[in-house]
């Protein structure tokens, strides 16, 4: 294959995909490797592996997935991108790759001994390099800096260590632009010369670049992110890169982007007319989502309160009013101080939502402290009045810097713009900063709060490093952290701790940083809202110590003799009306409508809140009430034109516990044992009085009892209406479809559930709950899903789908991974007894493992393999093997 | 003084050169028992030893020497060293370790010894010593337990650390270069050449390296899944002066895949194919003569440079090989514009 432009895949980079972080974080691994294989299918020519999070063991996490991937050929047919900030865990993947493979990246940025060293392992592995244009200065932003950095490597490498210049690429640094900051706005030009540079002047070297970055002030507005990247690699491409980190597939072809936007996003990509990102982000949110949206000007905002009116305008950026509304505010408090720390503070927390859900971009939040700048100025005069006669005085002083080794300073830059425009004096001390030289320059300012930032890993474990020398030197003053990266998590359980003397804080943005710091310089809030955070670090850690340390557990002996007691000679549910299996195919659409469970629908939508009370949300309320609008559309013609049908079954079946399995009976005789279902048990350490309980607990073990199961599906015709949504471009409604379809399904699952009780099983015949009540779960009876917390073992689905001969009665099938498909379908058991209750099993040891193993008739190993995720301890590596014996032969 | 190498390239580049044949054939006609292979040094040893055909370099040295003998008289320019096993962990399985390094030493040593012997005698014919450095029993892009496919049953470092140790025993014993062969895991190849090369920190001139693939089958691939051109694309940075394929195959299901290398590697094509597949009894039968005409096409044909046997073969088939290839022009190297090549299992190119 000889292809002229090289798509590298993206989507498997803990850093660039939330999805791909969290399956990893989970020890997902292999719906980690569907997530490669989806790459590949779509076409990535070479896959990017990246697993730098600082929370993670990311030498582990490298060589556990690229040795995953070695076994899977369809997958590791491409070669392997290995990229990594860390040293150590490039080497580790390059380790686990027989193919040739790319290391991205190594640089200059810590000196040409260093970076010579690096290339030539990377020479003995057989790699390819991805060099960064980085060098003991710092980053390379550019044309001249970039090429002259390039020159530097291409001519030490190929001289110095004969490497062969044809495995070089260069990584000449892609900024974001458009992000309301001047210096920014000729990133794009400067990348682009730079890559025609070092293809006319480095023989054979290669160019690549992480595309996706040019766009980052427009995350959460994909379709102006696709246009800009597009337009983006029409001209570097033409420039002659090479390469790209770019999710490829998605890209809009030039030609077809809509030439409005096009002309806006090329004048902003080639920085060629003033105003060009203001017109961008004017423009923008017209194709946010693929739906056009009338401009029109709206003084209706004007009714409303003065402190809504200040919020308005500090989320729109407005300022023709700000003077007006600021007086009449400051007239209406006791003292204009209070003007700034109430409602223009408010303001800035709602940008700060915004912001952090995505919902606004940069420029607009920087537009937005420029309205708060003219708010505070209006009001220093009678700051100062009161005052009388003292000098005036800063809100405080702010030091500020981006941490050794990392050079992003975006989102710092950001920051002290921000805090200017509130009136604080910032000192940045730029990119790359020692700690010794942040903490000698704190005292010799008198700063009030030092602020660090970093974007990328290693920074973390250099924050580390400054909280510890803090202490050591005995500061006490606040610590804010902030920059990609970080992360309260981290935060809390890796800095915090390290600086015991002051008070550490993570700030999330930009528009937060001036909440932060008011707080923590406000006399009045300051102890109050340290010993917040303070107390909320402790649970973070704790519940982070939570999910990582092996707890000791109970012997399952021990588990078992303390199980859930249910008294069986008290009264419970008896035979059912109807035993045996019933099927529903179709069930009627129209009834399930009314079972629909809307805040799960909105969550999905990343909009936070409880139906219906999110429609009235100040926030989300507007974009919450067009989303639900359009989701009762959708549904309407769903049910109008039958687009989905629901099929669904249900099982009654005679039952008693034996152990901790369930045998399902074949008749009342309960004489022959139609199937046995298994259950696992909790083995966490109990309090006096707390039961180690599993699901076999709340089914008699003699006499009458009785158990359910049932399959449901509302997903037959979602897979062919998303289909086509999206064949005509449409995948607003594609992904429409696909919510609705699940919570068809989750409301099938709630209207059987009633069903059963009230009818076929009839235990609750006079349950009368409205339908927030079935919501709540207020009624007798569970109904557990196999891979849930109660069951996590998914494969129990195959018992439960012989059982009800569930796929016949309702076409759902079980992957080889027992997921259903299509994929808005539930299944589960009944159990009905009135103790009966959901809870996690948790993580679960060696002997429950094995005995399980037995009971399931399954080896350890298998059984290890399909608990994975709640085993309290590493499997062994097993040997002696297939492969060997292969081997051997062929020798 | 010249390097062996030159001579050797300068020789190359005047005929086809002749790589000896297997050893286990001839080592079963001897007919050894357990204690031959004990000898005095391991005669209280734990395990048994019979089989353990690299440990006769230091029990049965007079053994190893005559059959360095027998193919240099056949008309061999290179010999390998006995050394297919002998590493650190390939002789755990004899619970020999820690005799790794003297096997390599004394392999090194009787090899060059004989090479030397029968370079004085024909002057005109100068005599190569390859050190072998075979695949290892475990492998690290394979799964040893088909339920977990993320398993290794030995790790990068520790095939790297026994490799490490192989080489610089077979360099201070004296050999002229290295034969990384019977590759059919690119990634263990990979842990040895890296050892090969930082044989460099330790203050040691890394010899050239010669690599020799396996391709196990007749899908082309090699047995942990890669093309031909895939495996060339993962080797190259060892920057072998030859490379090739040996073992599993006959001459006849080898030659598209020597005739794919030839087109793709602008190095040195080495082939050295087993008697045919072994028959019912796991004999090798294919005649010397018929491996030599077969040979004898590949170089008129213009594919290989050096050309030797694998398992089954005899001195008698390297003789016939030797006369059949001997006054025949070797294949011209090619040369390919520099590119951009990586590889997975499969290979690719950024022309």
């Amino acid at each position: 294959m000889r292809p002229i432009f090289v798509n590298i895949g993206e989507r498997t980079n803990v850093t660039g995909s939330a999805r791909f972080r969290k399956l990893i974080g989970n020890g997902d691994y292999t719906a980690a490797l569907t997530v490669a294989r989806d790459q590949v299918d779509a076409g990535a020519q070479v896959l990017d592996v990246n697993m730098d999070e600082g929370l993670l063991d990311s030498v582990h996490a490298m060589t556990t997935f690229l040795n995953l991937i070695a076994a899977e050929p369809d997958i590791a047919r491409v070669p392997i991108m290995i990229d990594s900030s860390k040293w150590e865990v490039i080497e580790a993947g390059l380790k686990c790759v027989q193919g040739k493979a790319i290391v991205n990246s190594i640089s200059l940025k810590e000196g040409q001994e260093k970076f010579l060293e690096q290339a030539t392992r990377c020479l003995r592995y057989g790699a390819a390099v991805v060099v960064m244009a980085f060098d003991e200065k710092g980053q390379a932003d550019t044309r001249a800096r970039k090429v002259e950095i390039c020159k530097r490597a291409y001519r030490l490498l190929t001289e110095q260590i004969v490497f062969p210049p044809e495995d070089i690429i260069f990584d000449p640094n892609i900024f974001a632009i458009a992000t309301g900051i001047e210096e920014h706005d000729n990133y794009g030009v400067d990348f682009i010369e730079a890559t025609r540079a070092i293809k006319q002047l480095l023989p054979h070297a290669r160019v690549s670049g992480g595309v996706s970055n040019v766009s980052f002030s427009f995350r959460g507005n994909e379709p102006v992110r696709r246009a800009m990247h597009s337009v983006f690699l029409y001209h570097t491409i033409a420039a002659g890169m090479d390469m790209g980190i770019v999710n490829a597939g998605d890209l809009p072809v030039y030609d077809d982007i809509e030439p409005e936007l096009r002309e806006a996003v090329e004048d902003v990509i080639l920085n060629r007319k003033p105003g060009a990102t203001e017109r961008l982000v004017e423009l923008a949110p017209k194709y946010k989502g693929g739906k056009a949206v009338e401009r029109v000007i709206d003084l209706k905002w004007r009714e409303g309160t003065v402190a809504e009116r200040l919020s308005h305008a500090l989320v729109h950026g407005i300022t023709e009013f700000i003077e007006a509304d600021t007086e009449e505010a400051r007239l209406a408090a006791t003292r204009p101080l209070d003007v700034i720390e109430g409602p223009l503070m408010d303001g800035m927390n709602v940008v700060g939502d915004l912001f952090g859900v995505g919902k606004m971009f940069l420029p607009q939040v920087v537009k937005s402290a420029r309205v708060m700048k003219q708010a505070v100025a209006w009001l220093l005069p009678f700051m100062e009045a009161e005052l009388a006669g003292k000098p005036r005085e800063m809100a405080g002083r702010i030091l500020m810097a981006t941490v050794k080794g990392d050079v992003h300073d975006i989102g710092k830059n950001i920051v002290g713009v921000v805090l200017q425009c509130n009136n604080y004096e910032v000192i940045d001390l730029g990119v790359m900063v020692p700690a010794d030289r942040i903490l000698d320059e704190a005292i010799s300012h008198k700063v009030d709060i030092i602020g660090v930032s970093g974007l990328i890993t290693p920074s973390l474990d250099e924050m580390v490093f400054i909280a510890g020398e803090m202490q050591r030197r005995g500061f006490s003053i606040p610590l804010l952290i902030g920059g990609a990266t970080t992360s309260r998590t981290h935060t809390a359980v890796k800095i915090e701790p390290a600086y015991a003397n002051g008070s550490t804080t993570y700030v999330l943005d930009a528009s937060r940083a001036v909440g932060v710091v008011s707080s923590m310089l406000s006399p009045t809030e300051k102890d109050r809202v340290q010993a917040a955070t303070r107390e909320d670090y402790a649970k973070v850690r704790e519940q982070f110590a939570r999910g990582q340390a092996a707890k000791i557990r109970t012997p399952l002996a021990a588990a078992r003799a303390n199980h859930f007691a249910i008294d069986w000679s008290a009264p419970r549910p008896g035979k059912p009306a109807f035993p045996g299996e019933r099927t529903y195919a179709p069930w009627d659409l129209r009834d399930l409508a009314r079972y629909i469970d809307w805040t799960p629908f909105f969550a999905a939508w990343e909009l936070v809140g409880r139906f219906p009370a999110i429609l009235e949300d100040d926030v989300v309320g507007e974009a919450a009430s067009d989303l639900y609008a359009d989701a009762r559309r959708m549904l309407a013609r769903i049910l109008d034109e039958r687009l989905f049908e629901a099929r669904g079954v249900v099982g009654l079946w005679p039952a008693n516990s034996f152990g901790d399995d369930i045998i399902v009976w074949t008749d009342e005789t309960r004489t022959v044992e139609r199937a046995r279902l298994h259950t696992l048990r909790q083995q966490m350490a109990k309090a006096e009085g707390r039961a180690n309980t599993s699901l076999a607990d709340f089914i008699a073990p003699g006499g009458d009892d009785w158990i359910g199961g049932f399959t449901v599906t509302a997903g037959h015709g979602e897979a062919q209406v998303a289909a086509r949504f999206k064949s005509e471009g449409d995948d607003y409604s594609a992904i429409m479809a696909a919510a609705l379809a699940d919570r068809l399904a989750e409301a099938f699952a709630e209207a059987l559930h009633h069903k059963v009780r009230t009818e076929l099983w009839a235990y609750a015949p006079d349950e009368h709950l409205d339908i927030e009540a079935l919501l709540a779960e207020r009624y007798q009876g569970i109904r557990p899903a196999p891979g849930y917390p109660a069951q996590p073992d998914h494969t129990e689905k195959a018992t439960l789908f012989a059982l009800l001969d569930a796929n016949g009665a309702t076409g759902v099938e079980l992957t080889e991974s027992f997921a259903m498909t299509p994929p808005a379908s539930v299944s589960g058991l009944y159990l009905a007894h009135p103790k009966a209750h959901y809870f996690g099993v948790g993580k679960i040891e060696r002997d429950q493992v094995a005995d399980y193993a037995s009971r399931k008739g399954w080896d350890v190993a298998a059984a290890e393999r399909w608990l994975g995720p709640i085993l309290n301890y590493e499997p062994s590596r097993s040997s002696g093997s297939g492969v060997e014996r292969v081997v051997n032969d062929v020798v | 003084m010249t390097k062996p190498i030159d001579v050797f390239l300068a020789a190359a580049r005047e005929r086809i050169l002749v790589l000896d044949g297997s050893w286990g054939v001839m080592i079963q006609r001897f007919g050894l028992t357990e204690d031959d292979f004990r000898g005095d040094r391991f005669a209280q040893h734990n395990m048994p030893l019979k089989g353990d055909n690299d440990l006769l370099c230091l029990t049965r040295p007079d053994l190893v020497t005559q059959l360095h003998d027998a193919y240099f008289d056949a008309g061999a320019d290179i010999a390998e060293t006995n050394t297919f096993n002998a590493t650190r962990i390939s002789q755990a399985d004899y619970g020999l370790q820690e005799a790794a390094r003297d096997i390599n030493l004394a392999a090194a040593r009787l090899a060059r010894e004989s090479a030397d012997r029968w370079a004085a005698k024909t002057p005109d014919k100068p005599r190569f010593v390859g050190g072998a450095i075979g695949p290892l029993s475990r492998t690290l892009s394979m799964s040893a337990d088909v339920n977990d496919p993320g398993a290794r049953s030995v790790t990068f470092d520790e095939v790297h650390a026994a490799y490490l140790e192989q080489a610089r025993a077979l360099q201070e014993g004296g050999v002229d270069f290295f034969l990384v062969e019977t590759i059919f895991d690119t990634l263990n190849a990979k842990a040895a050449i890296k050892a090969i090369l930082d044989l460099a920190d330790e203050g040691l001139q890394p010899l050239p390296i010669w690599i020799s693939g396996t391709i196990t089958d007749r899908s082309g691939r090699t047995l942990s899944g890669q093309t031909v051109e895939a495996f060339w694309n993962s080797v190259r940075h060892a920057k072998p002066f030859a490379v090739g394929f040996n073992c599993a195959l006959g001459a006849d299901l080898m030659r598209p895949h020597v005739a794919e290398l030839s087109r793709i590697a602008d190095t040195l094509i080495a082939a050295y194919p087993n008697a045919g597949l072994p028959n019912a009894f796991g004999q090798y039968d294919e005649e010397p003569h018929e491996m030599a005409c077969q040979l004898e096409e590949w170089v008129s044909s213009g594919l290989v440079n050096i050309l030797g046997g694998c398992c089954g073969t005899t001195p008698d088939h390297i003789r016939h090989i030797a006369q059949a290839v001997a006054g025949k022009k070797p294949r011209q190297i090619p040369t390919r514009p520099p590119a951009l090549r990586l590889s997975g299992l499969e290979a690719f190119e950024l022309a």
